[in-house]
Protein backbone atom coordinates (compact mmCIF):
# COMPACT_ATOMS: atom_id res chain seq x y z
CA UNK A 1 0.00 0.00 0.00
CA UNK A 2 3.53 1.89 -0.70
CA UNK A 3 3.05 2.80 3.77
CA UNK A 4 -0.65 4.60 2.93
CA UNK A 5 -3.17 3.90 5.94
CA UNK A 6 -5.99 3.99 3.44
CA UNK A 7 -6.72 3.90 -0.01
CA UNK A 8 -9.49 5.06 -2.01
CA UNK A 9 -10.69 3.97 -5.31
CA UNK A 10 -13.56 4.73 -7.10
CA UNK A 11 -15.78 5.39 -4.51
CA UNK A 12 -19.87 5.72 -5.44
CA UNK A 13 -22.83 5.42 -3.78
CA UNK A 14 -26.61 5.38 -5.46
CA UNK A 15 -29.37 6.05 -4.13
CA UNK A 16 -32.47 4.64 -6.09
CA UNK A 17 -32.80 2.09 -8.40
CA UNK A 18 -30.20 3.33 -11.54
CA UNK A 19 -30.44 3.58 -14.84
CA UNK A 20 -26.77 2.68 -16.22
CA UNK A 21 -26.79 6.80 -17.07
CA UNK A 22 -26.53 7.84 -14.07
CA UNK A 23 -22.76 8.62 -13.44
CA UNK A 24 -22.50 10.25 -16.65
CA UNK A 25 -25.47 12.50 -16.42
CA UNK A 26 -24.61 13.99 -12.74
CA UNK A 27 -21.93 15.84 -11.40
CA UNK A 28 -20.22 19.33 -11.83
CA UNK A 29 -20.94 19.66 -15.65
CA UNK A 30 -24.85 19.09 -15.20
CA UNK A 31 -24.55 20.79 -12.02
CA UNK A 32 -26.08 17.82 -10.28
CA UNK A 33 -26.64 14.76 -8.50
CA UNK A 34 -29.73 13.46 -9.42
CA UNK A 35 -30.09 11.58 -12.39
CA UNK A 36 -32.34 13.07 -14.77
CA UNK A 37 -33.52 10.13 -16.33
CA UNK A 38 -34.27 8.11 -13.36
CA UNK A 39 -34.50 10.09 -10.68
CA UNK A 40 -31.57 8.32 -8.81
CA UNK A 41 -29.39 10.17 -6.25
CA UNK A 42 -25.77 10.19 -7.36
CA UNK A 43 -24.44 10.60 -3.54
CA UNK A 44 -21.12 10.00 -4.46
CA UNK A 45 -19.36 9.03 -7.95
CA UNK A 46 -15.67 7.95 -8.53
CA UNK A 47 -14.19 9.34 -5.35
CA UNK A 48 -10.30 8.15 -4.80
CA UNK A 49 -8.11 9.66 -2.14
CA UNK A 50 -5.37 7.92 0.53
CA UNK A 51 -4.35 9.14 3.78
CA UNK A 52 -1.13 8.29 5.29
CA UNK A 53 0.10 7.46 8.93
CA UNK A 54 -0.19 10.47 10.95
CA UNK A 55 -1.81 12.34 8.11
CA UNK A 56 -4.69 14.53 8.32
CA UNK A 57 -6.96 14.76 5.00
CA UNK A 58 -9.94 17.21 4.88
CA UNK A 59 -12.90 17.42 2.70
CA UNK A 60 -14.82 20.26 2.20
CA UNK A 61 -17.51 20.28 0.12
CA UNK A 62 -21.10 22.46 -0.13
CA UNK A 63 -24.25 20.82 1.27
CA UNK A 64 -25.39 17.39 0.12
CA UNK A 65 -22.00 17.83 -2.21
CA UNK A 66 -21.53 13.89 -0.80
CA UNK A 67 -19.29 14.35 2.38
CA UNK A 68 -21.15 12.19 4.93
CA UNK A 69 -21.87 9.52 2.41
CA UNK A 70 -17.69 8.86 2.22
CA UNK A 71 -17.74 8.51 5.94
CA UNK A 72 -20.75 6.39 5.86
CA UNK A 73 -19.57 3.54 3.71
CA UNK A 74 -16.23 3.71 5.11
CA UNK A 75 -17.89 3.56 8.61
CA UNK A 76 -19.83 0.32 7.68
CA UNK A 77 -23.12 2.61 7.97
CA UNK A 78 -24.18 2.31 4.10
CA UNK A 79 -23.37 0.00 1.40
CA UNK A 80 -21.19 1.46 -1.53
CA UNK A 81 -22.62 0.74 -4.59
CA UNK A 82 -19.10 0.30 -5.94
CA UNK A 83 -15.54 1.16 -5.23
CA UNK A 84 -12.85 -0.10 -3.19
CA UNK A 85 -11.27 0.66 0.40
CA UNK A 86 -7.94 -0.54 0.62
CA UNK A 87 -7.14 -0.68 4.68
CA UNK A 88 -3.34 -1.65 6.11
CA UNK A 89 -5.06 -2.74 9.18
CA UNK A 90 -7.06 -5.15 7.16
CA UNK A 91 -3.79 -6.53 5.72
CA UNK A 92 -4.18 -3.90 2.80
CA UNK A 93 -7.46 -5.94 1.21
CA UNK A 94 -10.66 -3.56 0.62
CA UNK A 95 -13.11 -3.80 3.69
CA UNK A 96 -15.92 -3.53 1.54
CA UNK A 97 -15.11 -6.99 0.47
CA UNK A 98 -15.15 -7.61 4.47
CA UNK A 99 -17.82 -10.01 5.98
CA UNK A 100 -20.14 -9.05 8.63
CA UNK A 101 -17.78 -10.55 11.41
CA UNK A 102 -14.78 -8.78 9.76
CA UNK A 103 -16.75 -5.56 9.55
CA UNK A 104 -17.77 -5.60 13.16
CA UNK A 105 -14.24 -6.16 14.07
CA UNK A 106 -13.05 -3.31 11.72
CA UNK A 107 -15.98 -0.80 13.72
CA UNK A 108 -15.02 -2.10 17.07
CA UNK A 109 -11.12 -1.60 16.90
CA UNK A 110 -10.01 -0.07 13.82
CA UNK A 111 -11.82 2.97 12.28
CA UNK A 112 -13.63 5.53 15.01
CA UNK A 113 -16.52 8.20 13.64
CA UNK A 114 -17.30 11.70 15.47
CA UNK A 115 -20.56 11.95 13.13
CA UNK A 116 -22.52 14.89 12.57
CA UNK A 117 -24.93 14.80 15.22
CA UNK A 118 -24.48 13.27 18.93
CA UNK A 119 -27.59 11.34 18.99
CA UNK A 120 -25.97 9.31 15.54
CA UNK A 121 -22.77 8.19 17.56
CA UNK A 122 -23.94 8.26 21.24
CA UNK A 123 -26.91 6.55 23.09
CA UNK A 124 -27.89 10.32 24.89
CA UNK A 125 -29.53 8.15 27.66
CA UNK A 126 -26.55 6.23 28.18
CA UNK A 127 -23.76 7.12 30.79
CA UNK A 128 -21.26 9.55 29.39
CA UNK A 129 -18.46 6.59 30.65
CA UNK A 130 -20.95 3.61 29.47
CA UNK A 131 -20.87 5.46 25.79
CA UNK A 132 -17.06 4.85 25.80
CA UNK A 133 -17.07 1.67 27.60
CA UNK A 134 -19.81 0.14 25.05
CA UNK A 135 -16.76 0.32 22.93
CA UNK A 136 -14.69 -1.11 25.01
CA UNK A 137 -16.91 -3.98 26.18
CA UNK A 138 -17.25 -4.51 22.05
CA UNK A 139 -13.25 -5.24 22.25
CA UNK A 140 -14.05 -8.14 25.30
CA UNK A 141 -12.98 -6.08 28.25
CA UNK A 142 -14.71 -7.29 30.76
CA UNK A 143 -13.15 -5.36 34.53
CA UNK A 144 -15.58 -2.53 35.14
CA UNK A 145 -12.96 -1.25 37.31
CA UNK A 146 -10.26 -1.35 34.09
CA UNK A 147 -12.42 0.12 31.79
CA UNK A 148 -13.83 3.05 34.41
CA UNK A 149 -10.16 3.91 34.37
CA UNK A 150 -10.18 3.91 30.37
CA UNK A 151 -12.93 5.75 30.16
CA UNK A 152 -12.11 8.07 32.66
CA UNK A 153 -8.67 8.63 31.04
CA UNK A 154 -10.61 9.34 27.30
CA UNK A 155 -12.99 11.66 28.68
CA UNK A 156 -10.74 13.76 30.75
CA UNK A 157 -8.41 13.77 27.79
CA UNK A 158 -11.17 15.22 26.02
CA UNK A 159 -12.13 17.75 28.68
CA UNK A 160 -14.88 16.26 30.29
CA UNK A 161 -15.08 16.26 33.92
CA UNK A 162 -14.68 12.72 35.60
CA UNK A 163 -16.93 13.78 37.80
CA UNK A 164 -19.61 13.58 35.13
CA UNK A 165 -19.04 10.59 33.26
CA UNK A 166 -21.65 8.94 35.25
CA UNK A 167 -23.88 11.53 33.82
CA UNK A 168 -26.25 10.81 30.67
CA UNK A 169 -24.66 13.09 27.66
CA UNK A 170 -28.53 13.90 27.27
CA UNK A 171 -28.17 16.91 29.98
CA UNK A 172 -24.65 18.17 28.03
CA UNK A 173 -24.15 20.70 25.99
CA UNK A 174 -23.52 20.29 22.38
CA UNK A 175 -19.74 20.49 22.55
CA UNK A 176 -19.58 18.56 25.79
CA UNK A 177 -21.76 15.38 23.55
CA UNK A 178 -19.02 15.46 20.93
CA UNK A 179 -16.07 15.36 23.19
CA UNK A 180 -17.98 12.51 24.56
CA UNK A 181 -18.05 11.04 21.26
CA UNK A 182 -14.09 12.02 20.62
CA UNK A 183 -13.44 10.16 23.29
CA UNK A 184 -15.37 7.07 22.44
CA UNK A 185 -14.16 6.96 18.95
CA UNK A 186 -10.74 7.22 20.36
CA UNK A 187 -11.39 4.36 22.66
CA UNK A 188 -9.70 1.32 21.04
CA UNK A 189 -6.41 3.13 19.45
CA UNK A 190 -8.49 3.06 15.79
CA UNK A 191 -5.87 3.48 13.09
CA UNK A 192 -8.19 5.39 11.13
CA UNK A 193 -10.36 8.04 12.41
CA UNK A 194 -13.20 10.15 10.79
CA UNK A 195 -14.58 13.63 12.15
CA UNK A 196 -17.63 14.55 10.09
CA UNK A 197 -18.21 17.64 11.03
CA UNK A 198 -17.24 17.79 14.21
CA UNK A 199 -17.86 21.29 14.97
CA UNK A 200 -20.94 22.40 13.02
CA UNK A 201 -23.81 24.06 14.85
CA UNK A 202 -21.37 24.36 17.72
CA UNK A 203 -21.01 28.21 18.50
CA UNK A 204 -17.40 29.75 17.63
CA UNK A 205 -15.82 29.41 21.21
CA UNK A 206 -16.57 25.93 21.56
CA UNK A 207 -15.53 25.61 18.05
CA UNK A 208 -12.21 27.03 18.71
CA UNK A 209 -11.66 24.84 21.97
CA UNK A 210 -12.72 21.52 20.10
CA UNK A 211 -10.35 22.15 17.34
CA UNK A 212 -7.43 22.91 19.45
CA UNK A 213 -8.30 19.21 21.15
CA UNK A 214 -8.59 17.61 17.81
CA UNK A 215 -5.39 18.59 16.77
CA UNK A 216 -3.77 17.95 19.84
CA UNK A 217 -5.11 14.60 20.57
CA UNK A 218 -4.36 13.61 16.05
CA UNK A 219 -0.68 14.73 17.04
CA UNK A 220 -0.25 12.52 20.38
CA UNK A 221 -2.03 9.35 19.18
CA UNK A 222 -0.50 10.03 15.35
CA UNK A 223 -4.30 8.62 14.01
CA UNK A 224 -4.34 8.94 10.23
CA UNK A 225 -7.38 11.27 10.18
CA UNK A 226 -10.43 12.78 7.28
CA UNK A 227 -11.78 15.85 8.35
CA UNK A 228 -15.11 16.29 6.62
CA UNK A 229 -16.58 20.11 7.20
CA UNK A 230 -18.57 22.99 4.85
CA UNK A 231 -16.06 25.12 6.66
CA UNK A 232 -13.01 26.14 5.24
CA UNK A 233 -11.30 27.37 8.16
CA UNK A 234 -12.03 23.89 9.75
CA UNK A 235 -9.98 22.24 7.10
CA UNK A 236 -6.90 24.95 6.81
CA UNK A 237 -6.43 24.54 10.71
CA UNK A 238 -6.69 20.63 10.69
CA UNK A 239 -5.18 19.31 7.46
CA UNK A 240 -2.45 19.48 5.67
CA UNK A 241 -4.25 18.16 2.16
CA UNK A 242 -7.93 18.29 1.17
CA UNK A 243 -10.00 17.19 -1.42
CA UNK A 244 -13.17 19.38 -2.77
CA UNK A 245 -16.43 17.69 -3.21
CA UNK A 246 -19.45 19.02 -5.31
CA UNK A 247 -22.54 16.89 -6.74
CA UNK A 248 -20.59 13.77 -5.58
CA UNK A 249 -17.79 14.62 -7.44
CA UNK A 250 -13.97 15.68 -6.51
CA UNK A 251 -13.36 18.69 -8.02
CA UNK A 252 -9.81 19.79 -6.43
CA UNK A 253 -6.89 17.86 -4.48
CA UNK A 254 -4.27 18.75 -3.00
CA UNK A 255 -2.07 20.81 -0.71
CA UNK A 256 -4.76 23.01 1.09
CA UNK A 257 -2.48 25.96 1.63
CA UNK A 258 -2.28 25.56 -2.24
CA UNK A 259 -5.89 25.05 -2.76
CA UNK A 260 -7.07 28.20 -0.34
CA UNK A 261 -4.65 30.45 -1.76
CA UNK A 262 -4.49 29.77 -5.78
CA UNK A 263 -8.11 27.64 -6.54
CA UNK A 264 -8.17 25.86 -9.87
CA UNK A 265 -11.70 24.60 -10.45
CA UNK A 266 -14.45 27.96 -10.29
CA UNK A 267 -16.33 26.12 -7.63
CA UNK A 268 -13.14 26.02 -5.10
CA UNK A 269 -12.30 29.90 -6.09
CA UNK A 270 -16.19 30.86 -5.13
CA UNK A 271 -16.20 28.96 -2.26
CA UNK A 272 -13.05 30.18 -1.07
CA UNK A 273 -14.02 33.75 -2.22
CA UNK A 274 -17.08 33.45 -0.36
CA UNK A 275 -15.51 32.46 2.76
CA UNK A 276 -13.36 35.61 2.61
CA UNK B 1 -63.87 -22.92 24.80
CA UNK B 2 -62.95 -23.31 28.74
CA UNK B 3 -61.88 -26.91 29.63
CA UNK B 4 -65.72 -27.93 31.58
CA UNK B 5 -66.98 -27.23 28.11
CA UNK B 6 -64.58 -29.69 26.11
CA UNK B 7 -65.06 -32.09 28.75
CA UNK B 8 -68.65 -31.45 29.50
CA UNK B 9 -70.02 -34.38 27.45
CA UNK B 10 -66.86 -36.84 27.03
CA UNK B 11 -65.89 -39.75 28.89
CA UNK B 12 -62.50 -40.48 27.52
CA UNK B 13 -61.78 -44.34 26.72
CA UNK B 14 -65.85 -44.78 25.84
CA UNK B 15 -67.77 -44.95 22.57
CA UNK B 16 -68.87 -41.87 22.65
CA UNK B 17 -65.25 -40.49 22.39
CA UNK B 18 -64.24 -37.05 23.77
CA UNK B 19 -64.81 -33.76 22.10
CA UNK B 20 -60.66 -32.81 21.57
CA UNK B 21 -57.64 -35.25 20.75
CA UNK B 22 -55.36 -36.51 23.12
CA UNK B 23 -53.35 -34.33 25.13
CA UNK B 24 -55.72 -31.79 23.50
CA UNK B 25 -53.43 -30.44 20.70
CA UNK B 26 -54.21 -32.16 17.16
CA UNK B 27 -51.35 -34.64 16.10
CA UNK B 28 -50.32 -32.17 13.69
CA UNK B 29 -49.82 -29.31 16.29
CA UNK B 30 -47.90 -31.87 17.87
CA UNK B 31 -45.40 -32.85 15.61
CA UNK B 32 -44.91 -29.12 14.71
CA UNK B 33 -44.00 -28.67 18.11
CA UNK B 34 -41.68 -31.75 18.58
CA UNK B 35 -40.12 -30.51 15.13
CA UNK B 36 -39.80 -27.46 16.83
CA UNK B 37 -38.51 -29.01 19.93
CA UNK B 38 -35.58 -31.21 18.16
CA UNK B 39 -34.53 -27.99 16.58
CA UNK B 40 -34.22 -25.82 19.65
CA UNK B 41 -32.18 -28.82 21.34
CA UNK B 42 -29.63 -28.78 18.31
CA UNK B 43 -29.29 -25.00 18.98
CA UNK B 44 -28.78 -24.45 22.32
CA UNK B 45 -29.99 -21.30 23.18
CA UNK B 46 -31.65 -20.20 20.11
CA UNK B 47 -35.31 -19.23 19.81
CA UNK B 48 -37.15 -21.11 17.18
CA UNK B 49 -40.25 -19.65 16.29
CA UNK B 50 -43.37 -22.27 16.11
CA UNK B 51 -47.39 -21.52 15.63
CA UNK B 52 -48.40 -21.13 19.11
CA UNK B 53 -52.17 -22.56 18.81
CA UNK B 54 -55.67 -21.22 20.87
CA UNK B 55 -55.23 -22.84 23.98
CA UNK B 56 -58.11 -23.05 26.88
CA UNK B 57 -56.06 -20.51 28.24
CA UNK B 58 -55.22 -16.93 27.86
CA UNK B 59 -51.79 -15.81 26.64
CA UNK B 60 -49.60 -15.08 28.83
CA UNK B 61 -50.60 -17.37 31.09
CA UNK B 62 -48.42 -20.48 30.23
CA UNK B 63 -49.61 -21.02 26.92
CA UNK B 64 -46.25 -21.96 26.13
CA UNK B 65 -45.24 -24.18 28.59
CA UNK B 66 -48.58 -25.60 28.06
CA UNK B 67 -48.15 -26.77 24.54
CA UNK B 68 -44.71 -28.09 25.34
CA UNK B 69 -45.56 -29.95 28.15
CA UNK B 70 -49.17 -31.80 26.39
CA UNK B 71 -46.51 -32.46 22.90
CA UNK B 72 -44.29 -34.59 24.93
CA UNK B 73 -46.79 -35.90 27.36
CA UNK B 74 -48.03 -39.49 26.83
CA UNK B 75 -49.43 -42.82 28.93
CA UNK B 76 -46.89 -43.34 31.53
CA UNK B 77 -46.06 -40.02 32.34
CA UNK B 78 -46.29 -38.07 35.62
CA UNK B 79 -46.53 -34.15 35.62
CA UNK B 80 -46.25 -31.68 37.93
CA UNK B 81 -46.82 -27.80 37.47
CA UNK B 82 -45.56 -25.30 39.94
CA UNK B 83 -46.11 -21.86 40.07
CA UNK B 84 -42.95 -19.38 41.59
CA UNK B 85 -42.41 -22.78 43.04
CA UNK B 86 -46.08 -23.57 45.05
CA UNK B 87 -48.32 -26.59 43.30
CA UNK B 88 -51.34 -24.96 44.83
CA UNK B 89 -51.19 -21.58 43.23
CA UNK B 90 -54.46 -21.29 40.90
CA UNK B 91 -52.15 -21.12 38.01
CA UNK B 92 -50.48 -24.65 38.65
CA UNK B 93 -53.62 -26.57 39.85
CA UNK B 94 -55.69 -25.44 36.11
CA UNK B 95 -52.05 -26.98 34.41
CA UNK B 96 -52.08 -30.11 36.48
CA UNK B 97 -56.04 -30.32 36.28
CA UNK B 98 -55.79 -29.68 32.28
CA UNK B 99 -53.00 -32.07 31.30
CA UNK B 100 -53.82 -35.28 34.13
CA UNK B 101 -57.86 -34.55 32.10
CA UNK B 102 -57.13 -34.12 28.45
CA UNK B 103 -53.84 -36.66 28.77
CA UNK B 104 -54.86 -38.88 31.47
CA UNK B 105 -51.77 -39.17 33.25
CA UNK B 106 -50.96 -39.12 36.79
CA UNK B 107 -49.62 -35.78 38.10
CA UNK B 108 -47.68 -35.64 41.72
CA UNK B 109 -46.32 -32.77 43.91
CA UNK B 110 -43.19 -34.16 44.50
CA UNK B 111 -40.68 -33.12 41.94
CA UNK B 112 -38.99 -36.84 42.44
CA UNK B 113 -41.45 -38.28 40.91
CA UNK B 114 -42.83 -36.57 37.82
CA UNK B 115 -41.50 -37.31 34.77
CA UNK B 116 -42.37 -33.63 33.57
CA UNK B 117 -42.19 -30.23 35.67
CA UNK B 118 -43.66 -27.71 33.91
CA UNK B 119 -42.83 -24.42 36.18
CA UNK B 120 -43.79 -20.32 36.26
CA UNK B 121 -40.47 -18.58 37.52
CA UNK B 122 -38.80 -21.04 39.80
CA UNK B 123 -36.90 -23.96 39.53
CA UNK B 124 -37.47 -27.07 42.22
CA UNK B 125 -35.03 -27.65 45.06
CA UNK B 126 -34.84 -30.80 44.41
CA UNK B 127 -32.07 -31.36 41.55
CA UNK B 128 -33.85 -32.98 38.88
CA UNK B 129 -32.57 -36.39 36.77
CA UNK B 130 -31.73 -37.60 33.18
CA UNK B 131 -35.19 -38.99 33.00
CA UNK B 132 -37.08 -35.67 33.74
CA UNK B 133 -38.22 -32.59 31.86
CA UNK B 134 -38.33 -29.39 33.44
CA UNK B 135 -40.33 -27.37 30.69
CA UNK B 136 -40.37 -23.00 31.32
CA UNK B 137 -43.18 -21.03 30.81
CA UNK B 138 -42.03 -17.77 29.02
CA UNK B 139 -43.23 -14.29 29.38
CA UNK B 140 -40.66 -12.88 27.14
CA UNK B 141 -38.13 -14.83 25.32
CA UNK B 142 -35.51 -12.15 24.17
CA UNK B 143 -32.93 -11.12 26.26
CA UNK B 144 -32.22 -8.66 24.13
CA UNK B 145 -35.59 -6.85 24.53
CA UNK B 146 -34.29 -4.85 27.42
CA UNK B 147 -31.87 -3.26 25.52
CA UNK B 148 -32.97 -3.26 21.96
CA UNK B 149 -36.63 -2.74 20.57
CA UNK B 150 -36.25 -3.21 17.31
CA UNK B 151 -36.82 -7.34 16.94
CA UNK B 152 -34.93 -7.13 13.67
CA UNK B 153 -31.68 -5.81 15.25
CA UNK B 154 -31.59 -8.22 17.76
CA UNK B 155 -31.90 -10.71 15.54
CA UNK B 156 -28.33 -9.68 13.42
CA UNK B 157 -26.81 -9.85 17.35
CA UNK B 158 -27.72 -12.92 17.98
CA UNK B 159 -26.59 -13.54 14.16
CA UNK B 160 -23.00 -11.88 15.10
CA UNK B 161 -23.63 -13.01 19.11
CA UNK B 162 -23.18 -9.20 19.11
CA UNK B 163 -24.07 -8.79 23.00
CA UNK B 164 -22.07 -5.62 24.16
CA UNK B 165 -25.38 -3.92 24.81
CA UNK B 166 -26.61 -6.54 27.17
CA UNK B 167 -23.03 -5.92 28.56
CA UNK B 168 -23.43 -2.33 28.64
CA UNK B 169 -26.78 -2.54 30.49
CA UNK B 170 -25.02 -4.63 33.11
CA UNK B 171 -21.77 -1.51 33.22
CA UNK B 172 -24.28 0.72 33.18
CA UNK B 173 -26.19 -0.82 36.52
CA UNK B 174 -22.84 -0.85 38.36
CA UNK B 175 -22.19 2.28 37.43
CA UNK B 176 -25.46 3.96 38.87
CA UNK B 177 -25.91 1.76 41.62
CA UNK B 178 -22.49 -0.08 42.66
CA UNK B 179 -23.79 -3.40 41.35
CA UNK B 180 -25.40 -5.10 39.09
CA UNK B 181 -28.99 -5.14 39.88
CA UNK B 182 -30.68 -7.59 37.80
CA UNK B 183 -32.45 -10.02 39.55
CA UNK B 184 -34.77 -11.92 37.77
CA UNK B 185 -34.47 -12.67 34.17
CA UNK B 186 -30.66 -12.49 34.55
CA UNK B 187 -29.05 -13.17 30.96
CA UNK B 188 -27.00 -15.93 30.34
CA UNK B 189 -24.85 -17.47 27.27
CA UNK B 190 -25.30 -20.82 26.57
CA UNK B 191 -23.04 -23.58 25.60
CA UNK B 192 -21.09 -20.67 25.13
CA UNK B 193 -23.15 -19.35 22.60
CA UNK B 194 -26.19 -17.95 22.84
CA UNK B 195 -27.95 -15.19 25.08
CA UNK B 196 -30.51 -16.56 26.21
CA UNK B 197 -33.41 -15.51 28.88
CA UNK B 198 -33.70 -18.12 31.43
CA UNK B 199 -37.13 -16.89 31.93
CA UNK B 200 -38.02 -14.69 34.91
CA UNK B 201 -36.68 -17.45 37.87
CA UNK B 202 -34.22 -15.35 40.58
CA UNK B 203 -30.46 -15.27 40.14
CA UNK B 204 -30.76 -18.14 42.92
CA UNK B 205 -31.86 -20.76 40.58
CA UNK B 206 -29.50 -19.96 37.65
CA UNK B 207 -26.45 -22.18 38.61
CA UNK B 208 -29.12 -24.78 38.36
CA UNK B 209 -29.13 -24.52 34.40
CA UNK B 210 -25.86 -25.39 34.29
CA UNK B 211 -24.53 -28.34 33.24
CA UNK B 212 -27.85 -30.03 34.57
CA UNK B 213 -28.58 -33.57 33.39
CA UNK B 214 -32.47 -32.93 32.60
CA UNK B 215 -33.34 -31.33 29.37
CA UNK B 216 -34.67 -27.61 30.21
CA UNK B 217 -37.01 -26.80 27.56
CA UNK B 218 -38.72 -23.14 27.16
CA UNK B 219 -42.18 -22.07 25.83
CA UNK B 220 -43.55 -18.61 25.05
CA UNK B 221 -47.00 -19.00 23.78
CA UNK B 222 -47.38 -15.27 22.57
CA UNK B 223 -44.19 -14.63 21.50
CA UNK B 224 -44.19 -17.53 19.72
CA UNK B 225 -40.45 -19.18 20.63
CA UNK B 226 -39.24 -22.13 21.43
CA UNK B 227 -35.81 -22.63 23.26
CA UNK B 228 -34.06 -25.16 25.13
CA UNK B 229 -30.92 -25.90 27.12
CA UNK B 230 -29.94 -30.21 26.40
CA UNK B 231 -28.79 -31.86 29.48
CA UNK B 232 -25.22 -31.09 30.32
CA UNK B 233 -24.39 -28.11 28.71
CA UNK B 234 -22.66 -24.71 30.03
CA UNK B 235 -25.12 -21.99 30.81
CA UNK B 236 -22.94 -19.11 31.82
CA UNK B 237 -24.60 -15.45 33.75
CA UNK B 238 -23.03 -12.61 31.96
CA UNK B 239 -20.35 -10.96 34.83
CA UNK B 240 -17.48 -9.02 35.29
CA UNK B 241 -14.51 -9.66 36.51
CA UNK B 242 -14.53 -7.65 39.63
CA UNK B 243 -18.73 -8.07 39.90
CA UNK B 244 -19.09 -11.68 40.27
CA UNK B 245 -22.74 -12.99 39.34
CA UNK B 246 -24.14 -13.52 43.06
CA UNK B 247 -27.12 -15.43 44.11
CA UNK B 248 -29.58 -13.55 46.43
CA UNK B 249 -28.33 -13.26 49.74
CA UNK B 250 -30.85 -13.40 52.71
CA UNK B 251 -30.46 -11.96 56.08
CA UNK B 252 -28.18 -13.85 58.34
CA UNK B 253 -30.06 -16.12 60.65
CA UNK B 254 -33.18 -16.22 57.68
CA UNK B 255 -34.65 -20.08 57.59
CA UNK B 256 -37.98 -21.08 56.73
CA UNK B 257 -40.72 -20.31 59.53
CA UNK B 258 -42.46 -23.74 58.20
CA UNK B 259 -39.51 -26.58 57.84
CA UNK B 260 -36.22 -24.59 59.50
CA UNK B 261 -34.10 -24.80 56.21
CA UNK B 262 -31.88 -22.38 55.51
CA UNK B 263 -30.38 -23.61 52.52
CA UNK B 264 -33.42 -23.07 49.75
CA UNK B 265 -34.86 -19.90 48.45
CA UNK B 266 -37.10 -18.10 50.81
CA UNK B 267 -40.35 -16.31 50.54
CA UNK B 268 -40.12 -12.68 52.66
CA UNK B 269 -43.63 -12.18 54.18
CA UNK B 270 -45.15 -9.81 56.97
CA UNK B 271 -46.85 -11.74 60.08
CA UNK B 272 -50.24 -9.85 59.79
CA UNK B 273 -50.79 -9.87 63.43
CA UNK B 274 -47.35 -8.87 64.46
CA UNK B 275 -46.34 -6.81 61.85
CA UNK B 276 -43.09 -9.04 61.77
CA UNK B 277 -40.99 -10.56 58.79
CA UNK B 278 -40.61 -14.09 58.47
CA UNK B 279 -39.64 -16.46 55.70
CA UNK B 280 -40.88 -19.46 53.81
CA UNK B 281 -39.22 -21.59 51.27
CA UNK B 282 -40.49 -20.37 47.86
CA UNK B 283 -40.57 -24.25 46.93
CA UNK B 284 -43.47 -25.41 49.00
CA UNK B 285 -43.55 -29.10 48.03
CA UNK B 286 -39.51 -29.63 49.40
CA UNK B 287 -40.60 -27.30 52.12
CA UNK B 288 -43.56 -30.31 53.30
CA UNK B 289 -41.11 -32.81 52.92
CA UNK B 290 -38.29 -31.58 54.74
CA UNK B 291 -40.98 -30.90 57.52
CA UNK B 292 -42.15 -34.33 57.00
CA UNK B 293 -38.53 -35.79 57.46
CA UNK B 294 -38.05 -33.59 60.53
CA UNK B 295 -40.77 -34.95 62.70
N1 LIG C 1 -30.49 7.69 2.60
C1 LIG C 1 -30.52 8.52 1.54
N2 LIG C 1 -31.46 8.35 0.59
C2 LIG C 1 -31.48 9.17 -0.49
N3 LIG C 1 -30.62 10.18 -0.68
C3 LIG C 1 -29.68 10.39 0.24
C4 LIG C 1 -29.58 9.57 1.41
N4 LIG C 1 -28.54 10.01 2.15
C5 LIG C 1 -28.03 11.07 1.48
N5 LIG C 1 -28.70 11.28 0.34
C6 LIG C 1 -28.40 12.31 -0.66
O1 LIG C 1 -27.08 12.18 -1.05
C7 LIG C 1 -26.52 13.45 -1.29
C8 LIG C 1 -25.25 13.61 -0.48
O2 LIG C 1 -25.58 13.65 0.90
P1 LIG C 1 -24.49 13.80 2.04
O3 LIG C 1 -25.19 13.67 3.33
O4 LIG C 1 -23.38 12.87 1.75
O5 LIG C 1 -24.00 15.28 1.84
P2 LIG C 1 -23.03 16.17 2.74
O6 LIG C 1 -21.98 16.66 1.83
O7 LIG C 1 -22.61 15.42 3.92
O8 LIG C 1 -23.99 17.37 3.15
P3 LIG C 1 -24.09 18.19 4.51
O9 LIG C 1 -22.99 19.22 4.44
O10 LIG C 1 -25.43 18.81 4.45
O11 LIG C 1 -23.92 17.25 5.64
C9 LIG C 1 -27.60 14.47 -0.94
O12 LIG C 1 -28.23 14.85 -2.14
C10 LIG C 1 -28.53 13.69 -0.07
O13 LIG C 1 -29.83 14.19 -0.19
MG1 LIG D 1 -22.87 15.67 5.99
ZN1 LIG E 1 -30.36 7.15 -13.93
Amino acid sequence: MNGMVLQVEGLTKLYGRGCGRCVASTGPGPADNTCPHCGTVVACAGVSFEVGPGEVLGVVGESGSGKSTVAACLSFDTEPSSGAARFARFGGRDIFAADAAERRRLRDFDIGIVYQTPQQGLDLDVTAGGNVAERLLAAEWRHIGGMRDRASQLLSRAEIPVSRMDEAPRHFSGGMRQRVQLARALANRPALLILDEPTTGLDVSVQARILDLIRDIQRETGVATVVISHDLGVVRLLTERALVMRHGRVVEAGLTDQILEDPQHPYTQLLVNSAV
Amino acid sequence: MTVDELLRDAVPGLGNGPGYNYAFLDELSKRELRRKTLKAVSIPGHQVPFGSREMPLARGWGTGGLQLSLSLVGPGDTYKAIDQGADASVNAVNMRSLVSRMAEVETTLDARDATIVQTRHRIPEEPLRGDQILVFQVPIPEPLERVEPRISRARRMHAERDYSKMWLFLYESVAKHGEVTVGARYPVVVNGSYLMDPSPIPRWDVPKLHHAPNLALFGAGREKRIYAVPPHTSVEPLEFEDYRFRVESFPRGAHCRRCGSDDTFLDELTDERSGETYFTCSDTSFCDRRLEERR
